[in-house]
C-alpha cells in the first residue's frame, strides 16, 4: 500500500479497484444500531466504516451557548486509532476540528434548527476505518441518523465525491485516488430541494472540469440517496413483513 | 392538484406528498406550493390537510397535557422534572403544597424527593419559557405504586385506539388502571405484579408495531392466550 502505483488507471479505462470511472464503491446503509443514542446509522462505502450517532433536542450545557430563536446545533467528527494504517492519536486533530465544521454547516440547512429554541442537537460521527472520502460518508450517515432520530427535516443530504485522476474525472474517490490523484471535489446534496450543502475542491481542474465533477458527483449523490431511504424504511417495513408471515401462517392453519 | 402518495404510504423526511391546494398538517412542511414530509412517518389526509404520522419522535409540551415525570432537582422553591422533552419542567411548591410556601418551615425533600415520579397537566408553556406543571387536580401527584413503561411519544394515540378501544380493551383484559403521559411514559397499576407484566408487554407490542393493521385484534388474541397460560400454571 505505500508504493505510489504508477498508473491509476489502466489500459481498459478501469480504476485500481476494478471500478469504471463513474461507479460507486458498494454502499452498506442501516438505521438504528445504537440503543442507547435518540437515532444512529452505520455505513459502509468501500472500505470506509463510520457509526453515527444523534442525541436530541436536549438542555444545552453549558447553558450559555443556548440560542433563544433557534436549536444549537453540534458535530463532532472523530477518527478511531485503528481507523488508519498508522495509528492516529485520538485527540481531535486540526484536520478533525475542520470536519466536524463541515458537517455541521452541510446538516444545518436541512434541519428546522427554529423549531425547537434554546436546545441542543448533538451529532456524533465515529470513523472505524477510513479509506477516503470520509466526509462525505459521514454526512450521509449523519443525515440518516438525525431522520432516525425523529428531529424534523426539510430533507435527507447526501454526499459522493468526484475527482480527477489520471486526467479522468471519476467518482467516489479512494484513498489512493486522493492521495495520488490531482483533484478531489466533495458535494453534499438535498436530493428533493435540489440544494448543494456542501461544495468543496482540493487540487487544480479547469472550469469544464469542475463542471462535470460536479455534475457527477451529483449523480452519485442521488444514486446513494435512493439507498439512504431504502434504509430509512427497512427498520419499519421489516416488522410489517414478519406480520405479514404471521397472518399468513395463521390463516393456514 | 395531485396527491403522489397514498393513504397509509412510509414516507421519509423530504419525500414530496403533494402540489397544490393543500394545507400542511403534523409533520410536513410546504414550500412553493408543494408539501413534503418532515419525518418518518406515515401518510394521513383528509380533505384538504395532509398529515405524517410519525413514527419517532420526542414530546413536545402542549398546555393541558397530562404528563408523568421524574424528579431530576429540589431547588428552593419548587423542583424541576424530566417530562421526557427537550425542556425541564417546573413545579412550583406553593402549587404541591396547595398553600403559601415558607422556607423556614417546610421541607421541600420531604414531599418529594430526586427520583420520584409524579403525574402532573402542563399549566403554560411556550417558546420562551419551560413548561411549568401543576399537580392540584383530581388525579394527579406523586406516584406510590405501579410499572412504568416508556414508548415513543407520539404512539400514545395508538395505544389509547380508536375512541379509546385498544386502552380500555388492555384494562379489562387485565384489569389494571393505566395512566397514559401524553410524553410517552405510561403507568400501569394492577392487582398482582403479573397482571402489571402483561398490561407492559401488551403495550410494548403496540410500540413495535404501531404501523400495522389489525393490531388491536392481535393485542386482544395475545392477552387471552397468555392469560389462560397464567391460569394453567396457577393450577397446576
Amino acid at each position: 500500500m505505500n508504493e505510489k502505483p504508477e498508473k491509476l488507471i489502466d489500459k481498459k479505462g478501469l480504476r485500481l479497484d476494478g471500478r469504471k470511472p463513474d461507479e460507486l464503491r458498494p454502499v452498506k446503509l442501516q438505521v438504528d444500531v445504537i440503543t442507547n443514542a435518540d437515532g444512529s446509522a452505520y455505513i459502509e462505502q468501500g472500505k470506509n466504516k463510520i457509526l453515527a450517532g444523534v442525541y436530541g433536542p436536549r438542555e444545552v450545557h453549558p447553558k450559555h451557548l443556548a440560542l433563544q430563536d433557534r436549536t444549537v446545533l453540534k458535530c463532532r467528527y472523530h477518527m478511531a486509532p485503528f481507523s488508519v494504517q498508522e495509528r492516529k492519536s485520538p485527540a481531535p486533530s486540526r484536520r478533525e476540528v475542520e470536519l466536524s465544521k463541515v458537517i455541521r454547516e452541510s446538516l444545518e440547512p436541512a434541519i428546522f434548527m427554529e423549531y425547537y429554541p434554546r436546545t441542543m442537537i448533538d451529532v456524533y460521527v465515529e470513523v472505524l476505518q477510513a479509506d477516503g472520502g470520509t466526509r462525505c460518508a459521514s454526512i450521509t450517515a449523519a443525515a440518516l441518523a438525525l431522520a432516525d432520530s425523529g428531529v424534523p427535516m426539510r430533507d435527507l443530504v447526501v454526499a459522493c465525491a468526484a475527482g480527477k485522476v489520471d486526467d479522468t474525472i471519476v467518482l467516489d474517490l479512494m484513498d489512493t485516488e486522493d492521495k495520488v490523484g490531482s483533484a478531489d471535489v466533495p458535494v453534499a446534496l438535498m436530493p428533493n430541494l435540489n440544494a448543494v450543502t456542501l461544495l468543496q475542491m482540493d487540487g487544480i481542474l479547469s472550469l469544464e472540469e469542475f463542471e462535470s465533477a460536479v455534475n457527477l458527483a451529483i449523480e452519485g449523490c442521488k444514486q446513494i440517496y435512493t439507498m439512504q431511504k431504502e434504509a430509512l424504511k427497512t427498520k419499519y417495513v421489516s416488522v410489517k413483513e414478519e406480520n405479514k408471515e404471521e397472518n399468513k401462517e395463521e390463516a393456514e392453519e | 392538484m395531485p396527491i403522489f402518495l397514498e393513504r397509509r404510504q412510509l414516507v421519509a423526511p423530504g419525500d414530496l406528498i403533494a402540489e397544490g391546494e393543500y394545507t400542511a398538517g403534523e409533520n410536513t412542511y410546504m414550500e412553493k406550493n408543494r408539501i413534503y414530509a418532515s419525518r418518518v412517518g406515515i401518510v394521513e389526509y383528509e380533505t384538504k390537510k395532509i398529515d405524517v404520522v410519525a413514527l419517532k419522535a420526542f414530546y413536545v409540551p402542549r398546555m393541558g397535557d397530562i404528563v408523568i415525570g421524574t424528579i431530576t432537582e429540589v431547588g428552593f422553591n419548587g423542583w424541576t422534572a424530566d417530562i421526557n422533552s427537550p425542556y425541564p419542567a417546573l413545579l412550583r411548591a406553593s402549587d404541591v403544597l396547595s398553600r403559601p410556601f415558607k422556607p423556614q418551615k417546610d421541607d421541600l425533600l420531604q414531599v418529594l424527593d430526586v427520583g420520584d415520579l409524579v403525574v402532573a397537566k402542563i399549566v403554560s408553556y411556550d417558546r420562551t419559557h419551560d413548561p411549568q406543571l401543576t399537580v392540584a387536580e383530581p388525579g394527579l401527584g406523586k406516584i406510590t405504586r405501579g410499572q412504568i413503561v416508556k414508548v415513543t411519544p407520539t404512539k400514545i394515540p395508538r395505544v389509547i385506539g380508536r375512541k379509546g378501544s385498544m386502552i380500555s380493551m388492555i384494562k379489562q383484559e387485565t384489569g389494571c388502571n393505566i395512566i397514559l403521559g401524553v410524553n410517552g411514559v405510561v403507568l400501569i397499576t394492577g392487582k398482582t405484579l403479573e397482571d402489571e407484566q402483561l398490561a407492559m408487554r401488551a403495550i410494548l407490542r403496540i410500540e413495535e408495531e404501531s404501523h400495522t393493521t389489525g393490531l388491536t385484534d392481535r393485542i386482544t388474541q395475545m392477552l387471552k392466550e397468555e392469560k389462560s397460560k397464567q391460569e394453567e400454571s396457577k393450577n397446576e
